[in-house]
């Protein structure tokens, strides 16, 4: 075919921006943090030559390793609540009939509406002189504020509350396409609710689960807002070791290691998800 | 007479299938063509070849005399009206009428659009929205968006497909009567013989690719070149080795006496469908055979019973025979 | 079943929405503690008088606008273009980006520039922001966009050219009107999503370009103050508005 196709000339000049954008805001960057991880951290907290392993070789540090397995150990939690929680939710949605774009909207309403006024909330609620701690007092169930931030527990309850949406979402979309004869079917052929919830529409919904669990563990596992705002410090997870590194620490080539590190679970995270997206079910 | 629209030896080959395998057609200027053939045929894509938005994989267009192969379809003077009209939502009826004026800079587009409204019979509702527009509208505003750019050939991809029954016959007739009245060269793409025997001066069936036959609707009813042309035009009952329509098939209990060919049959059913009888017979030899008896005859030789002894008789002039 | 998932249902958007409620409430406490001790608009006036978050709005705003316009344009044209014929390198990319943590996407944008200064002589300041925000928020442009285009019929762009229009005039006449509302709504997406960026901001933002994120996390980490309160529930009204609206012009 001689004649190049006035659409793939428009097509090439359309893609230039996002070429570029490509390029140099997202290829470019995480090509240098993979060259910085691999030199050595300088004395005034630069970097330079010589190139080494060893800010690798840190990462199996047991203090590090440490928070990674904490940092897994996090998500896979957040993961699991927000699947517990947002099940029966989106459940609820599916079946809501005519009412259902409102209670999406719902759903989706305060998440947009800025994440850190939202882990703001919490501190509000949580803190020694938060609300749930006056209010206790002045009850007088209580005598001294219960400690109930800067700890493990609440950067779950932060990191649950923000990607609840993530989970309930894609869910919702399943179970949104859900054929209700199959549900019929197998009240039809005796099954009571209980169970066609357990043997029908859970393994049904198995898409919407994968695709929702993969949407709140990867981000989860990188977070850093909620455990700097609501772990004060104490939780540290890869996130924050990552962004200390680059302020107060000083150590750029090692933050770039971990950083890559984070990268490779990621990525590794997202290739077996669309590895299962195709083999399972359409 | 130079032909307004060639087709030489046009060949396009997708990965999987060879769409177009060679056509060659010449298409007379001024009049009503059509280009028939069963779904998959190729007769879209012969269309698409014409109007640019397919580039030929050998072989070439000719428009007024001039390959076009490498021209754009906005360079080439031939218009399209698309099977769901493709009406740009966002624009009146009037506007989407001057949008191809509008491209070419055009002076007296108000004029011209009008005079096209009044053409397709749309006066009064050039502010509506395609959204606004019943379906034989939005078909009207098509025709409009293109008549007016006076192309040298029309195409129309099943342009009728979409509308119902009823308003299809009755626009088979506009149509027509459309083309004789601006005189631009109709080139009509569809599947329904009847829509093209009736509109057609002059029409082409297709298959697999293919050109069977091309030529006006009688020859291709009642002379086809092939089996295919054959049973596509119409119902065929094969007899022997050659072809006969239902309607010229007769039936009688007794011997027909005026030198017609005639086989012994028996009667395996009758269908009765308002207009005509169908008698369904089987004959001696082993064919299946449908004879259609108009409905002044039916009742005057009463109604023929399943398990009759009848005969099956033709006249040899109505013999499709092919080698 | 019905009723107990009703229940749920109501429990789990009162543990939504309840906090931001709460935080909204107290922030009309005439008291600065935690206790309620009258009506009181002093926290919201007192929001007018701080020159660090007029500033820090200030930035924002400029900020999110320019970096909107910039991904808005770059993203709808990309979303076409993959529209024609896709690019697995590029919507891989895009993806990617979507998934990247933030603070990754941060620091990788910090090193960027960094590395940049060594010859060309600028510093960290709004345009680095600008160019970062531009970074993420592209992707969700796309998205938007290329979910629109997808109910869009093709033969439209095919008419446009059969009556005589370049390919350039039928994106232009044809296919960006009927892109608009999606165009809105990709364009306060992203200017949501800028506005409120935090983490990749802090990273890569100078001295003098404090955005309003920033300067409410400063608050926040010094301690109480119902300002914040304040400030969150304007700024929660006014996205929450965003959305709406947002919603509401893609469903034209």
């Amino acid at each position: 075919m001689k004649i190049a196709s006035g659409w793939e000339r428009l097509r090439a000049w359309f893609l230039l921006p996002a070429w570029i954008w490509m390029a140099v805001l997202f290829a470019a960057p995480f090509a240098i943090v993979v060259v910085y991880s691999l030199l050595t951290r300088g004395a005034y907290g630069g970097l330079g030559l010589p190139w080494t392993l060893e800010n690798y070789q840190r990462l199996l540090d047991p203090l590090y390793l440490g928070v990674v397995v904490r940092s897994f150990g996090m998500a896979g939690a957040t993961t699991v609540i927000c699947l517990l929680l947002g099940f029966p939710l989106a459940l609820f949605i599916s079946r809501a009939g005519g009412r259902k774009s409102i209670y999406l909207q719902l759903v989706i309403l305060p998440f947009w509406t800025s994440f850190l006024v939202r882990l703001y909330a919490w501190l509000f609620l949580l803190r020694d002189t938060g609300l749930i701690n006056t209010a206790l007092q002045h009850l007088g169930l209580i005598h001294d504020p219960l400690p109930l931030l800067y700890n493990d527990g609440a950067v779950l309850l932060g990191l649950v509350y923000g990607y609840l949406p993530f989970m309930v979402l894609p869910v919702y979309a399943t179970l949104e396409r859900l054929d209700p004869a199959l549900v019929e079917a197998a009240a039809d052929l005796g099954a009571k609710p209980w169970p066609t919830l357990l043997h029908v529409i859970l393994p049904l919904s198995a898409p919407g689960i994968r695709a929702g669990s993969v949407l709140v563990f990867i981000p989860a596992l990188g977070a850093y807002l909620t455990p700097d705002l609501l772990g004060g410090g104490r939780t540290v997870l890869i996130g924050n070791l990552v962004q200390n590194q680059f302020t107060t620490a000083r150590d750029w080539p090692f933050g770039a290691a971990i950083s890559v590190g984070l990268m490779a679970l990621v990525g590794v995270l997202v290739l077996l998800m669309l590895r299962s997206e195709r083999e399972g079910l359409v | 007479m130079e032909s307004i629209l060639e087709l030489r030896n046009l060949v396009k080959l997708f990965p999987n299938q060879r769409a177009v395998d060679g056509i060659s057609l010449k298409i007379p200027r001024g009049g009503f063509y059509s280009l028939l053939g069963p779904s998959g045929c190729g007769k879209t894509t012969t269309l698409r070849l014409i109007a640019g938005f397919e580039q030929p994989t050998s072989g070439e267009v000719l428009l007024d005399g001039a390959v076009v192969n490498e021209q754009r379809p906005y360079q080439r003077n031939v218009s399209t009206v698309f099977q769901n009209y493709a009406l740009f939502p966002h624009l009146t009826a009037a506007e989407n009428i001057a949008f191809g004026l509008k491209r070419k800079n055009q002076s007296g587009i108000e004029q011209k659009v009008r005079e096209a409204l009044e053409l397709v019979r749309l006066t009064g509702k050039e502010s509506r929205y395609p959204a606004q527009l019943s379906g034989g509208e939005r078909q009207r505003v098509a025709l409009a968006r293109s008549l007016v750019l006076q192309p040298d050939v029309l195409l129309l991809d099943e342009p009728l497909a979409a509308l119902d029954p009823k308003l299809r016959k009755q626009m088979r007739l506009e149509l027509k009567e459309m083309q004789r009245r601006v005189g631009i060269t109709f080139l009509l793409v569809t599947h329904d013989q009847e829509e093209a025997l009736s509109m057609s001066d002059q029409l082409a069936v297709m298959n697999a690719g293919a050109i069977e036959q091309v030529g006006t609707p009688q020859d291709v009813y009642l002379r086809p070149s092939t089996r295919f042309v054959a049973g596509f035009l119409g119902a065929v009952n094969w007899i022997g080795g050659i072809g006969l329509r239902p309607e010229v098939t007769r039936i009688s209990r007794d011997l027909p006496s005026n030198g017609g060919r005639f086989k012994p049959a028996t009667v395996t059913g009758s269908v009765f469908l308002g207009n005509c009888v169908h008698v369904l017979t089987r004959l001696e030899s082993g064919e299946d055979a449908v004879a259609e008896i108009p409905r002044n005859h039916s009742f005057q030789q009463g109604a023929y019973q399943t398990g009759e002894a009848i005969h099956v008789y033709w006249n040899p002039s109505d013999e499709m025979i092919f080698s | 079943m019905k009723r107990w998932l009703g229940f749920y249902a109501a429990a789990v958007y009162l543990f939504l929405h309840l906090p931001l409620a709460i935080l909204a409430v107290f922030s009309f406490n005439s008291s600065r503690f935690t206790v309620w001790q009258g009506f009181s608009l002093r926290w919201y006036r007192a929001i007018f008088h701080d020159q660090q978050l007029g500033e820090g709005a200030w930035n924002s705003v400029i900020i999110a606008l320019t970096a909107t316009i910039i991904s808005t344009a770059a993203g709808t044209l990309c979303a076409y273009g993959l529209w024609k014929r896709g690019s697995k390198l590029l919507s891989g990319s895009l993806y990617l980006s979507l998934v990247t943590p933030e603070i990754v996407m941060g620091i990788s944008l910090l090193a960027l520039f960094q590395w940049s200064f060594r010859w060309l002589h600028w510093r960290l300041g709004l345009h680095t922001v600008i160019l970062a925000h531009v970074a993420f928020s592209i992707a969700y442009v796309v998205i938007v966009i290329a979910a629109r285009l997808r109910t869009f019929s093709p033969a439209l762009e095919e008419a446009a050219l059969d009556l005589g229009a370049t390919e350039w005039q039928a994106f232009r006449y044809v296919t960006l009107p009927a892109l608009l509302p999606g165009i809105v709504a990709a364009a306060l997406l992203a200017l949501t999503v800028s506005f409120d960026d935090y983490v990749i901001t802090s990273m890569v933002a100078g001295v003098d370009s404090e955005t309003l994120p920033m300067v409410i996390y400063a608050m926040a980490r010094r301690g109480a103050s119902p300002v914040i309160n304040a400030i969150s529930a304007l700024i929660v009204v006014f996205f929450g508005a965003l959305v709406l609206i947002s919603e509401r012009v893609q469903k034209a």
